[in-house]
């Protein structure tokens, strides 16, 4: 398994987003499914920074990642605030324009673009999200 | 990022290059409302370098179309979008709120 370690701010959200790139090049991944695999690991870490640990700009973000054989998965851990599912606002897809509202939109996308989405956390050891996205049947 | 702005007959023409993610996304969030400030509501975006958007991208859309439709006296239009960030806009029903143009040249010319 390889891994990266990034402090918990935006501007390293394109170095993780090339490391998770490479990593579904690697388990040959089609592209669209690398770019679905960059999106959700994107919108995963950018909701870590921004609510995990409060947009403050500290802590640090580990992703490692593991290839199957049918695909890839994404790990990503962190010590921040724990996730409380019932905090996260329903995405509604059917708003109007003016009603449109950003909550959940991330988390919604996330799980439309991978396979499995899973999410741990553990007093001691901090946050875990789980990714994986399958290789499309040929 | 590098944003560059040019301003036309009927419209004025935001060119971004690069990622838009939650680090560069206040930069084009800064143009856009610079441009609303100074009346400018017939806005196209040319997405042709941009090649990674994330939601945080959409949202600076979403509310840059808000501020431009209200009173209708204006629009936000997306031109040249590359298919996988348009396949992910699809995916959140985004891309109802936009009409997006094969190219530049039809974006501007549909003001």
């Amino acid at each position: 398994m390889q891994s990266v370690r990034v402090p918990a701010k935006y501007e390293y959200l394109a170095q993780i987003s090339k490391f998770v790139g490479k990593a579904a090049d690697d388990a040959n991944l089609d592209d669209a499914a690398i770019y679905a695999v960059q999106l959700a690991v994107d919108e995963a870490c950018s909701n870590i920074m921004e609510h995990a640990y409060l947009g403050k700009g500290q802590g640090e973000i580990i992703c490692s990642y593991e290839i199957l054989e049918d695909g890839l998965k994404i790990i990503l851990s962190d010590m921040g605030k724990p996730l409380n599912p019932e905090d996260v606002p329903v995405f509604d897809l059917s708003a109007t324009l003016e009603e449109l509202n950003r909550g959940g939109a991330g988390i919604y996308l996330m799980h439309q673009l991978m396979d499995q989405v899973h999410y741990e956390t553990d007093p001691q050891l901090g946050n875990k999200l789980e990714l994986v996205k399958r290789k499309e049947r040929q | 990022m590098e944003i560059t702005t040019t301003e036309h007959k009927r419209c004025i023409v935001v060119k971004a290059v690069g990622r838009v993610d939650s680090y560069t996304a206040p930069e084009l969030e800064e143009v856009f409302k610079g441009l609303n400030d100074q009346g400018g509501y017939k806005l196209v975006f040319d997405m042709t370098d941009v090649d990674f958007m994330s939601s945080k991208g959409w949202w600076v859309l979403i509310e840059t179309q808000k501020v431009c439709k209200r009173y209708n006296r204006g629009e936000l239009v997306l031109a040249n979008v590359l298919d996988r960030i348009r396949e992910s806009l699809d995916l959140v029903g985004m891309s109802t709120y936009f009409q997006i143009f094969d190219d530049v040249t039809a974006a501007v010319g549909s003001f």
